[in-house]
C-alpha cells in the first residue's frame, strides 16, 4: 500500500472525470450530476485509503513520487503529503461530493450548461488536491494559479448578482498575489541552485542571505495572505462569497482559501526560517486585527452569505496568529482550524444555500421566523452557526481553544485581544440565527411556497455527514491531531522554535 | 595591384535565404505570365513550397556554424534557430494570407491602384479576387527577415531591414476594407520606418569611424580598445539600437504600432507581431552580444529604462483600449519590454530564453489575430471591443479558443505565456537585473486586466443584437489557429524539448 501512487492518481482522477462531464451533451444535466457525484466518490474513497495507509509515526513526507518534467529548470512532477497535507486532502475529497450533492438544482438548465458546471467543479477539485500535494515549488505555482481559472468562471458565469464584478476581482486579486510569488519563486530558483525541489532548497535555504530570504518571504506571504485572505487584502472575499453560488462558496472558503494558510506552513516558516521570525510580529498584528474587525463587520451584514464570509475572514485570523506563534500547540490548533473551519464554514455555507434557494433571496430582513416553517432546517442552520463560535463539543472549540492557548504562552497580548472575537463570533452568529429564524414569523415568507418546504432527503444526506464530522472531532480529536501534530512539530523546528511539552495533545489533555 | 580574391561562399549556409528571393523573382515573374484566374493556386503553393523547402534546409544545416560571404554573413546557432521559427511562423502566417472564404476574394484588395471610394472600388470589394502580388511581396520580406538575423556585418543589415521593410509598407496598404486606414497606415509605418532606417545608417557609419569596419567582429575588437573615442561609439550605438528598436516596436519608439496593426489587413498584422518581432530581436541580440558586449555595462542601464518604458507603457495604454487590434497592438508592446528583459540578461540563457519567447508569442499571436479575422458583420471585421460580449453564447468554441490565448498572454500556467515568462524572467534575475523582473511582473498584472475584460465581455455578458457571427474558418485559418492554440497549450505543458533546442543554439559566432 505504501508504494501505491496515491497523490498522483487523486489528483489526476478528477481532471479526467472533468473532461468526461464536460463532453457530455448539454441537454443531458442529470446524467453530468450522476457521474459527477459518484466520481468524487471514487475520490474520496481513495483518499480515505490514503489515509488509512499514511503511517503516523513514519516519516514527515510520504507517498512521494517524483517525475520528470523540464529538465532544464528540474522542475518535476513531484507529490508528497505530510499530515497537514493529508488532512487537507481528505477535507477537500469529503466537501466535494457534499458540493455536488447540494450544487443538485442550482444550476438553471435553460439558461446555463449544466455539464460545464459539474465539469468546472472536477476540474477545481484536481487542481485543489494538486496544490496541496505538490512537493516541488514550481509544480505547486502552476496548480496555484490554474486553480483561478474553474473558480473565476464557477464564479463568473454562474454566480448571483454582481457576479462579473466578483470574478473579476477575485481572479485579479489572487493574480496580483500570484505574480508577487511568481517572482520569488523566480529569485527562490535562482539562489537556491536552480532547483525546485522542495526538500532541496530546504537544505539549501540555511545558506540565504539574511536580505534576499526576507523579500523572498514577502514575495510568498503576500500571496498567501491574499489567497487567505489576511487583513487587508481580504475585499475580494465577501464579494466573491455573495456572488459564487452558495455550495462553490463554500468550497472557496472551506478549501480554496486553506491554500493560503498552507501555502505559509509549507514554504514561508521552513525555507525563510528567519524571515518568518522576523516578519512575525507584522502577522499576528495583521491577524488580531482580522479577528476583531471581520467580526465587527459580520455582525452589522444583512446579506447571509456576505456574513459567512465575514466571519471566514475572523477565522483566518485566528489560523495566522496560531501559525505565528510559533508553537506547537498553536500550530496544532492552526491546521486543525484549516480542517474544522472547512467543515463548519461549508456546512454554514451549504445550509445558507438552501435557505437562500426557497427564499430567493439572502437577505436577513427577508427572513424572520423561518424556523416555524422549516424546523428542522433551522436546527442545522443553529448547528451550524454554533460550530462555528466554537462552541464546547463542536470541532472548532478544540481547534480555537489550542490557538488561544499555545499563543498565550507566547504572546499573552494577543492571545488576551483575540478572546475578545470568541465574544463577537457568539454575537453575530446568535443574532443572526434569532433574525432569520427565531421571533415572529414574516409574513412575507409564508407566501414563499418552496420556504413550506422542510429539508429533503437530498439535502439530509449532503449536511449529515459534516454534522457527524463536527460532533466527532468535537469530541475526540485524537485521530486528526495524531496525523497532524509530527508534521506540526518538524515545521516548527524549521523555524527554529521548540516548545518543551509538545504532547499535551496526544495524552487527550488540552491544557499542559 | 595583386589578384582580386573572391571569397569562399558556402551556398548551403545560404540556401534558405537563396530558396526565399528566388521564389520571389520567380513570383514576379508569374504575375506577368500566367493568366489571372490562376494565380493565386500558383503562387500560393509557390509560396509554401518555398517556404517549407527554405525550412528543410534550415534543418539539414543545423550543425553549421559558419561566418560567410567574406564575413557578411554568420550561419550559427542562434541565425539557424531565428531563420527556423520565422520560416515556421511564416508559414502560418501564409495560411492566414492565402484564406479566401472567409470573406470573398480574400482580405486583400484586388488593384492598389483604385481610388478609394469610386465605383470600381465598390465592385471589387464586393468580392473580386485578391491581388497576387502578395505573396511574392511577403516571400521578399520573409527572406530579408531570414538575412536580418544572419547578418554579421552592419550595412548587410541594413540592406536586409530594407528588403524586409519595404515589402511590409506595401503589404500594409493593401486591406481591401477600410482602405483610408490601411494606405493611412502604411504611410505613416514608411515615413517613420524611414526615419529609423535613416538613424540606423547613421549609426553604422558612426560605428565604422570609430572602428574602420563594419564587420560585427572589427567592432568588437575596437571596443576592447581603450584608445578610441568614446563619443563616436556611444552615439553609434544608440543610433544602430534606435533603428532596432522601432522595428522591436520598444517605447518610445513604439508610436506607429498600434496605427499599423489596426489599418493593416489582420494577416498581415499577423506577420508583422510574429515574424518582425522574431527578426528584430534577432538581430538586436546579434548586434548586442557580438559586437558590444565590452560595453554592457553602459547600456544594460539605458536599453533596461527602456525596457521599463515599454512594460508600461504597453500594459498602461492596453487598459485603455476599445478596439481589439489595438489591444493586442499594445499587447504586442508590453511583450517587446518582456523579450528586451530577456536579452538584457545578458548570459546564455538571456539568449535562449528570448529565442523561447519569441517563438511561444509568435504561435499565440497569429492564432488571436487568425480570430480577429474570423468575428465579422456586413462591414468586414467587427474589431470594437463592444462589439465581442456575448460571444461565449453565440460561439463557444472559438470563444473558448480566444480566452485560452488571452490567458496565455496573461501568463498564466499551461500555457506557453507563462513558460516564456517564466524563461526570460529566471534570466534576468540569473543575470543580476532583479529591478527589471518586478517591473515585469508590476506590469504583468496591470495587464492581465485587459485581458480579463475581454474575457468577461465574451463569456459573462448577454450577446447585443450587435453582436456579429463568428465566420466558419475555411481550412487554411483553422490549420493556422489549429497550429497556434496546439503550440500555445504544448510549449506550456512540455516546454523541455524546445528550451533544449534553444539553450543547444544558443551560441553565436564571432
Amino acid at each position: 500500500m505504501k508504494d501505491f501512487p496515491f497523490l498522483s492518481i487523486l489528483t489526476l482522477l478528477p481532471l479526467v472525470g472533468a473532461a468526461v462531464v464536460a463532453f457530455i451533451p448539454r441537454g443531458k444535466g442529470n446524467l453530468a450530476k450522476t457521474i459527477a457525484l459518484v466520481w468524487s466518490l471514487v475520490v474520496l474513497a481513495l483518499s480515505i485509503g490514503m489515509w488509512v495507509a499514511f503511517q503516523v509515526d513514519g516519516d514527515r513526507f510520504q507517498f512521494r513520487e517524483s517525475y520528470q518534467w523540464i529538465p532544464t529548470w528540474d522542475a518535476r512532477f513531484t507529490f508528497a503529503a505530510d499530515g497537514i497535507a493529508l488532512v487537507m486532502l481528505v477535507l477537500i475529497a469529503v466537501l466535494v461530493p457534499a458540493v455536488i450533492l447540494a450544487s443538485w438544482h442550482d444550476v438553471d438548465e435553460a439558461k446555463r450548461s449544466v455539464p460545464t458546471y459539474f465539469a468546472l467543479l472536477l476540474a477545481l477539485e484536481c487542481t485543489m488536491i494538486g496544490v496541496f500535494a505538490a512537493a516541488d515549488v514550481f509544480l505547486f505555482y502552476v496548480f496555484f494559479e490554474v486553480m483561478l481559472v474553474p473558480m473565476y468562471f464557477i464564479i463568473g458565469s454562474y454566480g448571483g448578482q454582481r457576479r462579473q464584478y466578483a470574478a473579476v476581482k477575485f481572479f485579479l486579486y489572487s493574480l496580483v498575489g500570484g505574480l508577487f510569488m511568481l517572482a520569488a519563486v523566480i529569485g527562490l530558483w535562482v539562489v537556491g541552485g536552480h532547483t525546485f525541489d522542495w526538500a532541496n532548497l530546504k537544505d539549501a535555504s540555511a545558506a540565504f542571505e539574511t536580505n534576499t530570504a526576507r523579500w523572498l518571504f514577502l514575495g510568498f506571504f503576500i500571496a498567501f495572505a491574499v489567497k487567505a485572505p489576511f487583513f487587508p487584502f481580504h475585499t475580494w472575499l465577501p464579494d466573491a462569497g455573495v456572488a459564487a453560488p452558495a455550495p462553490a462558496a463554500a468550497l472557496l472558503v472551506g478549501v480554496l482559501d486553506k491554500v493560503g494558510t498552507f501555502g505559509i506552513l509549507r514554504y514561508c516558516l521552513p525555507l525563510f526560517p528567519e524571515a518568518a521570525r522576523w516578519f512575525a510580529p507584522v502577522a499576528l498584528v495583521l491577524g488580531v486585527i482580522g479577528i476583531i474587525y471581520a467580526a465587527l463587520l459580520a455582525v452589522g451584514q444583512n446579506d447571509l452569505k456576505r456574513l459567512v464570509s465575514y466571519t471566514s475572514i475572523a477565522h483566518f485570523g485566528f489560523i495566522g496568529i496560531g501559525i505565528f506563534a510559533f508553537t506547537t500547540q498553536a500550530g496544532t490548533g492552526s491546521v486543525l482550524y484549516m480542517v474544522n473551519h472547512g467543515l463548519a464554514t461549508g456546512l454554514l455555507f451549504l445550509v445558507v444555500g438552501m435557505f437562500v434557494a426557497r427564499r430567493g433571496s439572502a437577505l436577513v430582513s427577508d427572513f424572520g421566523g423561518a424556523g416555524k416553517l422549516v424546523p428542522v432546517l433551522a436546527g442545522v442552520l443553529f448547528f451550524a452557526g454554533l460550530a462555528s463560535l466554537a462552541l464546547p463539543g463542536t470541532a472548532p472549540f478544540v481547534s480555537e481553544f489550542l490557538v488561544l492557548i499555545g499563543t498565550f504562552t507566547t504572546h499573552k497580548v494577543y492571545a488576551v485581544i483575540a478572546t475578545v472575537g470568541i465574544i463577537l463570533a457568539a454575537a453575530y452568529v446568535l443574532w443572526m440565527v434569532q433574525r432569520t429564524t427565531q421571533g415572529t414569523l414574516n409574513p412575507a415568507l409564508t407566501e414563499v411556497p418552496a420556504m413550506h418546504k422542510d429539508i429533503t432527503l437530498r439535502e439530509k444526506v449532503v449536511v449529515a455527514p459534516l454534522v457527524l464530522l463536527l460532533l466527532l472531532l468535537g469530541f475526540y480529536p485524537k485521530p486528526v491531531t495524531d496525523v497532524i501534530n509530527p508534521a506540526v512539530q518538524a515545521t516548527m523546528q524549521d523555524v527554529g522554535r521548540t516548545d518543551p511539552a509538545p504532547t499535551a495533545v496526544a495524552n487527550g489533555k488540552v491544557a499542559r | 595591384m595583386g589578384d582580386l580574391k573572391l571569397p569562399d561562399i558556402d551556398y548551403g549556409a545560404l540556401a534558405p535565404m537563396l530558396i526565399l528571393f528566388g521564389a520571389a523573382c520567380l513570383g514576379v515573374l508569374l504575375e506577368a505570365v500566367v493568366p489571372k484566374a490562376r494565380r493565386y493556386a500558383i503562387q500560393l503553393g509557390l509560396a509554401l513550397v518555398a517556404l517549407v523547402a527554405a525550412l528543410v534546409t534550415v534543418i539539414v544545416e543545423r550543425n553549421t556554424r559558419i561566418v560567410t560571404i567574406g564575413g557578411a554573413v554568420a550561419v550559427d546557432g542562434p541565425t539557424l534557430f531565428l531563420q527556423g521559427s520565422i520560416l515556421l511562423l511564416g508559414v502560418v502566417s501564409l495560411l492566414l494570407i492565402g484564406e479566401r472564404s472567409i470573406e470573398a476574394g480574400g482580405a486583400f484588395v484586388s488593384q492598389a491602384a483604385i481610388t478609394v471610394g469610386s465605383q470600381k472600388d465598390l465592385r471589387q470589394a464586393s468580392g473580386q479576387p485578391g491581388g497576387t502580388e502578395v505573396y511574392p511581396l511577403t516571400m521578399f520580406a520573409l527572406g530579408g527577415m531570414l538575412l536580418f538575423v544572419a547578418a554579421n556585418d552592419l550595412l548587410t543589415m541594413f540592406v536586409a531591414l530594407e528588403v524586409f521593410s519595404l515589402p511590409l509598407y506595401l503589404l500594409c496598404a493593401l486591406a481591401r476594407r477600410r482602405r483610408l486606414l490601411s494606405q493611412e497606415a502604411a504611410l505613416k509605418y514608411f515615413l517613420l520606418g524611414s526615419y529609423a532606417s535613416a538613424f540606423f545608417l547613421f549609426g553604422v557609419a558612426l560605428l565604422y569611424g570609430f572602428s574602420g569596419a563594419v564587420d560585427l567582429a572589427s567592432i568588437h575588437a575596437a571596443v576592447a580598445d581603450p584608445a578610441r573615442s568614446e563619443v563616436l561609439l556611444f552615439a553609434g550605438l544608440a543610433l544602430v539600437a534606435i533603428g532596432l528598436l522601432f522595428k522591436s516596436a520598444a517605447a518610445p519608439f513604439h508610436v506607429w504600432t498600434p496605427d499599423v496593426y489596426q489599418g493593416a489587413p489582420t494577416p498581415i498584422t499577423a506577420l508583422m507581431a510574429a515574424c518582425t518581432k522574431v527578426a528584430a530581436f534577432g538581430a538586436l541580440l546579434r548586434v548586442l552580444y557580438v559586437a558590444f558586449d565590452g560595453v554592457r555595462w553602459d547600456f544594460q542601464l539605458v536599453l533596461g529604462v527602456i525596457a521599463v518604458l515599454t512594460m508600461l507603457v504597453g500594459a498602461v495604454l492596453a487598459v485603455t483600449q476599445t478596439d481589439m487590434k489595438r489591444l493586442l497592438a499594445y499587447s504586442s508592446i508590453a511583450n517587446a519590454g518582456y523579450l528586451l528583459v530577456g536579452v538584457l540578461a545578458l548570459n546564455k540563457d538571456g539568449l535562449s530564453s528570448t529565442m523561447f519567447y519569441l517563438v511561444a508569442y509568435g504561435f499565440s499571436v497569429l492564432a488571436a489575430f487568425g480570430i480577429v479575422s474570423l468575428v465579422r458583420d456586413a462591414e468586414g471585421e467587427a474589431t470594437h471591443l463592444s462589439r465581442w460580449a456575448g460571444l461565449g453564447r453565440k460561439s463557444p468554441l472559438f470563444a473558448g479558443v480566444f480566452s485560452f490565448i488571452l490567458l496565455a498572454f496573461a501568463g498564466i500556467p499551461l500555457t506557453s505565456g507563462f513558460t516564456s515568462k517564466f524563461a526570460v524572467f529566471g534570466a534576468a534575475i540569473d543575470g543580476g537585473q532583479t529591478w527589471l523582473v518586478i517591473f515585469g511582473v508590476i506590469t504583468s498584472m496591470l495587464l492581465a486586466f485587459p485581458y480579463l475584460r475581454v474575457i468577461v465581455m465574451m463569456w459573462l455578458q448577454e450577446p447585443g443584437e450587435s453582436t456579429p457571427a463568428v465566420s466558419i474558418p475555411g481550412f487554411l485559418t483553422s490549420a493556422a489557429l489549429a497550429i497556434g492554440v496546439i503550440a500555445t497549450f504544448a510549449l506550456g505543458v512540455i516546454p523541455a524539448p524546445l528550451l533544449d533546442l534553444t539553450n543547444d543554439a544558443a551560441q553565436f559566432v564571432r
